[in-house]
């Protein structure tokens, strides 16, 4: 047992620490990644950090990466997160490489992941449909054999930045007769192909972060199916898996609740006092302070269970639930430390933060849905987890 | 004890639900979140035609001399459409002012223009502190003049500002914190009154108002000279209740929209209504929206009946300002990814609990009331 990083990790952390505060603008804090602006600033970053050799860090070098260790990758997601850093692809370098790494084709790696390890590709994750969200087994999207490849018809939803996107993987059915999970293909295409469209969806915050996405007729090459036909549930499985680990809730918890504090140290309430006497606001400190480090350790968990070669799977849920319920905690409390400004989201005059809070709340809502949300991850622990027998 | 609603306050929901069923729909209320002015003329007129402007005015002033209870069984309704347009700053808080503490030349003539719908009152009354506390009200100043007073400063967080006709201002007078504020009846369209939006999460139509040396006559102070605080204290005591009764109906509202959502959502071959974790959070909604209710119920009624009501506001604020937001939350986790979007109605009642939760006091601020209540 070592509660604490090898010398070595912490020495990159430092090197990361010092290459992100040359890189970012002094007053930074952060972007709306949904933004144009942002999205500019995400492409300028991604590039830069490819040059840099950290975009894949954990990847095999033969497909771009470093071949880093797990816990050094935890050790940079940490600081990227920290530092508000756009420019990782969630998709393409958390998800989808790692599961090409296990039921990929040598080819597809090859010609697929490397434009991922240079910055080059947006991807998109195509598994939610409008009748199938929690029960995406359920999925409708019909993929059919031609003799050159595959023809796609049906729709995707909440198919986060699929309007920047240069690929997508997706689940389609691929045999209509067999048992739900067994009629399941695993697919890669190129967002270009004709037939393809993608419609925007505007969220309750006011922002265009995911779309419905239509497939029309798509004719996708042979070569697009993952792993073996109607096998693609264990490989969608599998990626799920990954998607939901994330030392990122907490890294970002922590940088929250410095701000915050910096925040209440600086703003005097009615009675006269600064806000960070108040004993009421010390203690939700205290109680977000222990929220984020749970976060923080059961992520350390996962990736730790990685690093040995275990498949974490209630240890990722657990984790899930425990960083998105802190999301909504912090935001939560950071509008209220502002009062009545708490009701000033960005742009507004007088918005304390930049009226960041707000607007978190508003975004956060979503944080317990998206990913798997709560009430499923509580079943995957109850039931995958504990041995409970399915309700 | 009787829980029960009287034969007068049913007709009041059932009129008034039919009423905004028919004309204030969510499309409306989007409309009027994008709209310059936040509400039209129309229902306006129809409103103040119901009666409902003046459901508290004296019947001598033209109103209808129903109690706040009446009132809040209205403000259920309203919270629930989410009734755009100074409303509430009006026949709340604007009637509630004049009534405390308005001379018999303004309320027989304010009073009245108001239940009529031809007088739309808001209340100016936050500054940079921005607490409901007398200190909130520091660098706007009255001078006396010969003839009048002469106003200077800046207000933020007034809801409906530029839709009102009619400021209640409060300005400081003298040093004393409590005993030094005295409210003010300033016409909008003086010279030198400005406006800019403040724009919320809440789509609750702020401004900042600003005072550049505007002179008011001596009939326009509103009680006395320095008696400011005591008739603030009565109206955030109405303006408290009201946006329970507002959450109250409100989360009504995100109850109904969620049992009905999750009978029809099928996912794994049944409705998700059917699963126990849903059916949990359904439950839990319902049981804050019920305690809520009879909070906020109890707190009209005490105030209705001219009773002190410093506990029971206390205690239905404390506890709608942390419930009702709960319980947007909770509908929101049950409808999943369509309850995030634009086009879903749902936020429409999220992002304003933002602001009612803040409305007359947060929670932490009536907890304060309750402490002291228990001899603390
Ligand atoms: C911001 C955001 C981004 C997203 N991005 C993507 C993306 O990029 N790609 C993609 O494919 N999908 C994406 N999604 C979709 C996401 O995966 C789904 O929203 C999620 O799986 C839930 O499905 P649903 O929204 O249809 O809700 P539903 O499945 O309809 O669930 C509604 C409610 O019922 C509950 N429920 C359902 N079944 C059960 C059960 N058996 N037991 C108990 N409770 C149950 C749920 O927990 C929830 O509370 C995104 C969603 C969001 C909000
Ligand atoms: C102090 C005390 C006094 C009592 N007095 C009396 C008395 O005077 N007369 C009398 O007849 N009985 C009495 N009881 C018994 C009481 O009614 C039972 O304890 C109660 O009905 C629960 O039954 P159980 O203890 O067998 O628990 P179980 O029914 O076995 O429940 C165990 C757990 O499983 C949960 N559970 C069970 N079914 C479901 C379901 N469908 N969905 C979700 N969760 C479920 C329960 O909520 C509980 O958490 C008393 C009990 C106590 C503790």
């Amino acid at each position: 047992m070592r509660y604490a990083f090898t010398q070595d990790e912490e020495d990159f952390r430092g090197e990361v620490r010092d290459w992100l505060n040359e890189q970012l603008p002094d007053d930074w804090n952060g972007i709306d990644e949904d933004s144009e602006e942002g999205w500019d600033f995400t492409r300028l970053m991604r590039g830069k950090l490819a040059d840099k050799g950290w975009l894949t860090l954990a990847w095999p070098t033969e497909y771009g990466g470093e071949g880093a260790s797990f816990m050094k990758q935890v050790v940079f997601n940490e600081e990227m997160a920290y530092y508000r850093c756009p420019g990782i692809d969630g998709s393409a370098i958390k998800m989808l490489g790692p599961t090409l790494m296990i039921h990929g084709s040598e080819e597809q790696r090859r010609t697929l992941l490397p434009p991922v390890a240079r910055g080059e590709v947006e991807w998109c994750q195509g598994y939610s449909e409008p009748d199938s969200g929690s029960d995406l087994a359920s999925l409708q999207l019909r993929v059919d054999e031609t003799d050159d490849g595959w023809v796609v018809n049906g729709s995707k939803i909440w198919t986060s930045m699929a309007h920047r996107s240069d690929w997508i993987f997706f689940l389609g059915r691929t045999n209509q007769d067999a048992p739900k999970h067994r009629g399941i293909s695993f697919f890669v295409a190129d967002m270009h192909t004709p037939g393809i469209e993608v419609r925007p969806i505007v969220n309750m915050a006011g922002s265009h972060h995911f779309n419905q996405t239509i497939f029309e007729d798509v004719h996708i090459p042979k070569d697009a199916l993952v792993g073996e036909r109607d096998r693609g549930w264990y490989i969608g499985a599998t990626l799920l898996d990954f998607e939901r680990s994330g030392v990122q809730y907490s890294a970002n918890g922590r940088r929250i609740l410095g701000e915050l504090a910096q925040f209440a140290k600086e703003q005097v309430g009615a009675d006269g006092r600064s806000l960070s006497e108040d004993p009421q606001i010390r203690n939700q400190f205290a109680e977000l302070d222990v929220d984020i480090e749970c976060a923080r350790l059961v992520a350390y968990e996962v990736a730790w269970m990685q690093s040995v070669g275990q498949v974490p799977n209630k240890e990722a849920s657990a984790s899930k639930i425990l960083g998105t319920q802190l999301m909504q905690k912090l935001a939560k409390f950071g509008t209220e430390l502002g009062g009545m400004y708490g009701m000033l989201g960005p742009g507004s005059e007088y918005a304390p933060i930049d009226g960041k809070y707000p607007k978190m709340q508003l975004t956060s809502v979503s944080s317990t849905i998206a990913a798997g949300t709560t009430e499923i991850n509580k079943g995957i622990i109850a039931s995958r987890g504990l041995g409970l027998p399915r309700g | 004890m009787d829980i029960g609603l009287s034969e007068t306050q049913q007709l009041i929901r059932n009129s008034a639900r039919e009423f905004l069923e028919e004309n204030c729909d969510t499309q409306y209320v989007r409309a009027m979140e994008e709209d310059e002015v936040g509400h039209t003329d129309e229902l306006w007129n129809q409103v103040a035609e119901l009666g409902w402007l003046g459901l508290t005015v004296p019947e001598e002033y033209g109103g209808a001399g129903m109690s706040f209870s009446e009132l809040a069984i209205l403000l259920e309704e309203t919270g629930s459409a989410m009734l755009p347009g100074p409303f509430f700053s009006t026949a709340v808080i604007g009637a509630e002012a004049l009534k405390i503490a308005g001379s018999e030349e303004q309320k027989s003539e304010l009073l009245s223009k108001l239940a009529e719908g031809k007088l739309k009152t808001a209340l100016a009354f936050h500054e940079t502190g921005a607490s409901w506390t007398p200190e909130s009200v520091s660098e706007m100043t009255a001078t006396e003049t010969e003839d009048g007073w002469i106003l200077n400063g800046e207000k933020r967080f007034v809801q409906d500002g530029a839709a009102a006709d009619m400021l209640i201002v409060a300005a400081r007078t003298g040093e004393e914190a409590k005993n030094g504020i005295t409210l003010f009846l300033v016409e909008t369209d003086s010279a030198n009154v400005d406006s800019r939006e403040l724009k919320t999460t809440s789509s609750d139509r702020m401004s900042v108002m600003s005072f550049g040396e505007v002179s008011v006559p001596k009939a326009s102070v509103l009680g006395e000279v320095n008696g400011g605080w005591d008739v603030l204290e009565k109206v955030f005591q109405y303006g408290a209740a009201g946006k329970c009764a507002e959450m109250a109906g409100a989360g009504q509202k995100m109850l109904d929209t969620t049992v009905d959502y999750v009978q029809n959502r099928v996912q794994f071959g049944r409705p998700i209504g059917s699963f126990q974790a849903i059916q949990h959070h359904a439950a839990d909604m319902a049981i804050e929206v019920q305690a809520g209710r009879q909070l906020a119920r109890q707190a009209a009624w005490f105030l209705g009946e001219g009773l002190d009501a410093t506990r029971q506001v206390a205690l239905a604020k404390a506890y709608l300002s942390e419930s009702y937001p709960r319980v947007c939350a909770t509908a929101h986790q049950c409808h999943g990814a369509i309850g995030y979007t634009h086009e879903y109605d749902l936020h429409l009642w999220t992002r304003r609990a933002t602001g009612q939760r803040l409305a007359f006091g947060d929670t932490k601020l009536h907890q304060e009331t309750l402490a002291d209540s228990a001899g603390l």
